[in-house]
């Protein structure tokens, strides 16, 4: 057959190659339709997780922007008094009182802010930065002629106030748009008129103190959890189920009530005629009472209990996974139960220990209505001052500076953990 | 293994009870010698790993005593007794690299560091595992976690090491390597091995004397031939290897020998090891290896009617399934030769033995 054996040499070099092209654009169609499918995935995944990336979204990170934004963000004055924001550009030696364009500005915008009834606000502004602004600015408001020759000397004339340099430091420090006033006044810090950075004055230098006080209370919290936590979840996971399941449902059972019905229960055990007290002197160990709420013990006790729970669960479900047989191959190895303990059992708990302790302690830095209760006026937390600013003086600025400064404190304390600990260490359940 | 000294450990009439109901461990007696390796094979819940347990400290006897070296073990605790364990799943700390794992017996006694790294090494080499000691156990495969766990029971130099079922979770092809290495490492360190298992080809292939367990009681203590050929009672000849039985009466026993009368009135001779006097029922035991096949009966005194039910092809050899004395499951193992053709289903035949090769044991429930 030479005619067939000629013809498939002819048609040999082309077939490969058509067949290499019929190749190549079959796997372009399969790649193609790889991509098809995996699209349609990722869309349908996308679209699960779409309504819950929206409410976090807007519940979870356009506030916490907002705070932070509102911490440095700053018109109150600019808004109604915009010559005067303008004009305070234009004084440059700040160790000597503006010039008189400055002046001028300030008596035009007090008389128009007053006739259109801003002015509070302006006020309540500067009153953050400089004691006794209000009154001084509503004063001189007041008594302003219509025309002047030196609006420097007449309102000098007026209050005294507006001879001092600090005032004028002030007005360009609340002139925004934006400002470190509050971030620095939440680390007790402030800003002079020439710009220098310096720590406030004692009397007002508060915030420091409190956030120490938070994350010292938080920690302590954190601490006795992790003591009387860590029995409880031991005994819990190492029973057998029936006397187990139900000490977990008296773990539980804090959960079942609302956290102000408990705190105002511990307001009357503590109470100096509570059942605490007279507990202690009828068993004889106390001989008076003692006292035991309004404090920071009253805070303690009330905080721990809330948040136990919170510790014991985590490290329940660790322990639960912790088989036995590791403490008799302890043992077995020549450990002594205390040793086989410390070196077998304690760090194989690490991840629950790690895991409830994080927890209550970022539940404990926000806590609020329990020291609130509980505590007395030195046991307050920052979530106490930032609610006193955010509902009875509306300064915002000065609640979102706290806010923000909290939270990136937690942040820096979270990393340190994350260093010493590791948080891929940690484990819930 | 001299029998003149004393033994390592005596367990003497050691009786164990977990609720006070059912004895788990009824009436233990036991000798191990320094240096063998002792096995103590059962079916599950047969009361091995208690008897292990109280070895170790970790259960107490609820009667009875364990002398280790002559010294009674009641108020030695654990971590005092100075036996080193490999547990079923192996138990490796998880939250230590395989280094630390081993090296963890020399920590807790206060060796030197240096010491403590040199041993270990040795340990992990000793059981191929050189290069691996910086992982996690939980990066090493099964069989290298069990090696692990062995050098770690054996890093100390423990006079006796207790292993329960270390090679149940492994797959059979590493099992049956493993139950080789381990043996190898027994002859060459001479340490005292008793170990656990339920699986009787691995106490066979590894064992210098076995135990068998069955409901809390030692059945029989042998070497593994010793096991094989002579099992005491029906459960032993059940429990290890394989084994086709028939039950009867016994007629007459004369010396070692007794006649015994099978259910459908075929009379054999058969050995007598474990059977009451004449008139008492018996359940006689054959190996299906030790078993002819005969095309025409023979001048035997021990030949029985047989008719196949079905033959199997295994390669070397063959499997032939025969109703035998009533006995649809009477399987006979065929060395496969080339000038003999297996038989066909539903053929007639013979099977013979010699007495020896048929144990009038105990009677088993038909
Ligand atoms: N800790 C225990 N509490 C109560 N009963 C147990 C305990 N350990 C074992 N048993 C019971 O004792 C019997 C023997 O168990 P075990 O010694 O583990 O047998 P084996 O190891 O031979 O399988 C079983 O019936 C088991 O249920
Ligand atoms: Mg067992």
């Amino acid at each position: 057959m030479p005619s067939d054996l000629a013809l498939s040499q002819a048609a040999r070099p082309q077939q490969p190659q058509a067949d290499r092209a019929a190749e190549r654009a079959e796997r372009a169609q399969l790649k193609s339709r790889l991509r098809r499918a995996e699209r349609m995935k990722q869309l349908k995944a996308f679209g699960l997780i779409a309504p819950l990336l929206l409410f976090l979204l807007i519940t979870f990170v356009v506030p916490i922007a907002d705070m932070m934004l509102r911490s440095v963000h700053d018109t109150d004055l600019s808004e109604v008094w915009p010559r005067t924001t303008a004009a305070i550009e234009q004084w440059e030696d700040r160790t000597q009182l503006p010039p008189e364009p400055v002046y001028a500005a300030i008596a035009q915008d007090m008389k128009d802010s007053r006739a259109n009834r801003t002015i509070a606000q302006a006020a309540r502004r500067l009153n953050y930065d400089a004691n006794g602004a209000r009154t001084f600015v509503m004063g001189t408001a007041r008594r302003l002629p219509d025309t002047a020759e030196s609006w420097k000397s007449t309102m000098i004339d007026i209050d005294e106030a507006w001879g001092e340099i600090d005032t004028f430091g002030a007005i360009a420090r609340a002139s925004g748009p934006f400002t470190s006033f509050y971030l620095l006044n939440a680390i007790d810090l402030e800003k002079t008129a020439t710009g220098e950075i310096v720590s406030a004055p004692e009397q007002e230098a508060v915030y420091v103190d409190i956030f120490t006080r938070t994350f010292v209370i938080s920690m302590t919290v954190t601490l006795i959890c992790a003591l009387l936590g860590f029995p409880v979840a031991y005994l819990l996971a190492n029973l057998p189920p029936k006397i187990a399941n139900v000490m977990m449902i008296l773990v539980l059972l804090p959960f079942w009530t609302s956290l102000l019905v408990r705190t105002a229960a511990w307001v009357v055990l503590l109470q100096e005629q509570g059942l605490v007290n007279d507990a202690l002197i009828f068993t004889g160990i106390l001989d008076e009472p003692v006292r035991l709420i309004y404090n920071r013990i009253g805070v303690y006790i009330a905080m721990v209990h809330i948040l136990l729970p919170f510790m014991i669960l985590p490290l329940y479900s660790v322990m639960k996974g912790i088989k036995p047989v590791y403490m008799k191959a302890a043992t077995s190895l020549g450990a002594p139960p205390t040793t086989a303990f410390l070196r077998v059992y304690l760090p194989q708990t690490i991840p629950g220990l790690s895991a409830g302790g994080l927890l209550v302690f970022i539940i404990s830095i926000g806590y609020y209505i329990t020291p609130a209760l509980v505590g007395g006026a030195a046991d307050q937390m920052i979530s106490y001052f930032i609610a006193f600013y955010t509902s009875d003086t509306v300064n915002w600025g000065m609640a979102s500076a706290l806010g923000a400064v909290l939270l990136v404190a937690t942040m820096i304390l979270y990393g340190v953990y994350n260093r010493l600990i590791g948080a891929d260490k940690m484990r819930l359940g | 293994m001299a029998g003149t000294q004393a033994p390592l450990v005596a367990f003497e009439g050691v009786q164990k009870t977990y609720d006070g109901e059912t004895i788990v461990v009824k009436d233990l007696n036991l000798d191990i010698e320094k240096g063998e390796f002792l096995t103590m094979l059962g079916p599950s819940g047969s009361g091995k790993t208690t008897s292990l347990m109280m070895l170790a400290g970790f259960e107490n006897p609820t009667h009875g005593d364990i002398r280790l070296g002559g010294r009674s073990l009641k108020d030695t605790p654990p971590h005092k007794r100075d036996i080193g364990m490999v547990f079923q799943n192996y138990a490796l700390f998880p939250h230590m690299t395989v280094e630390e794992n081993v090296a963890f017996p020399l920590k807790v006694r206060k060796a030197s560091k240096s010491e403590q790294v040199d041993r270990a090494r040795k340990a992990l080499d000793m059981v191929q595992l050189g290069g691996l000691g910086k992982r996690r156990p939980g990066q090493l495969s099964g069989g290298q976690q069990q090696r692990v766990a062995l050098a770690r029971a054996l890093v100390f130099e423990p006079q006796i090491v207790l292993m329960d079922e270390p090679l149940g979770a492994l797959d059979k092809q590493l099992r049956e390597h493993m139950q080789l290495e381990i043996k190898h490492i027994h002859e060459s360190l001479g340490v005292t091995v008793v170990y656990v298992t339920h699986d009787q080809s691995e106490a066979l292939t590894m064992s210098d004397r076995i135990a068998v367990f069955n409901d809390g009681i030692i059945q029989q203590l042998d070497s593994p031939s010793g096991l094989y050929e002579s099992p005491q009672n029906s459960f032993v000849a059940h429990f290890i290897g394989e084994n086709n039985i028939l039950n009867g009466t016994v007629e007459s026993i004369d010396g070692g020998e007794c006649a015994v009368r099978l259910e459908n009135g075929e009379r054999i001779i058969a050995q007598a090891v474990n059977v009451d006097g004449p008139g008492s029922r018996t359940s006689l035991s054959f190996r299906p290896e030790r078993v002819e096949i005969e095309d025409v009966e023979d001048h035997h005194d021990n030949a029985l009617k047989a008719r196949v039910a079905e033959t199997i092809y295994m390669g070397d050899h063959v499997r032939i399934r025969m109703n035998v004395a009533g006995n649809d499951d009477f399987m006979v193992k065929m060395r496969f030769r080339s000038n003999r053709r297996p038989p066909a289903a539903g053929e007639e035949m013979y099977v013979s033995f010699a007495p020896k090769d048929c144990l009038a044991l105990d009677p088993v429930a038909a």
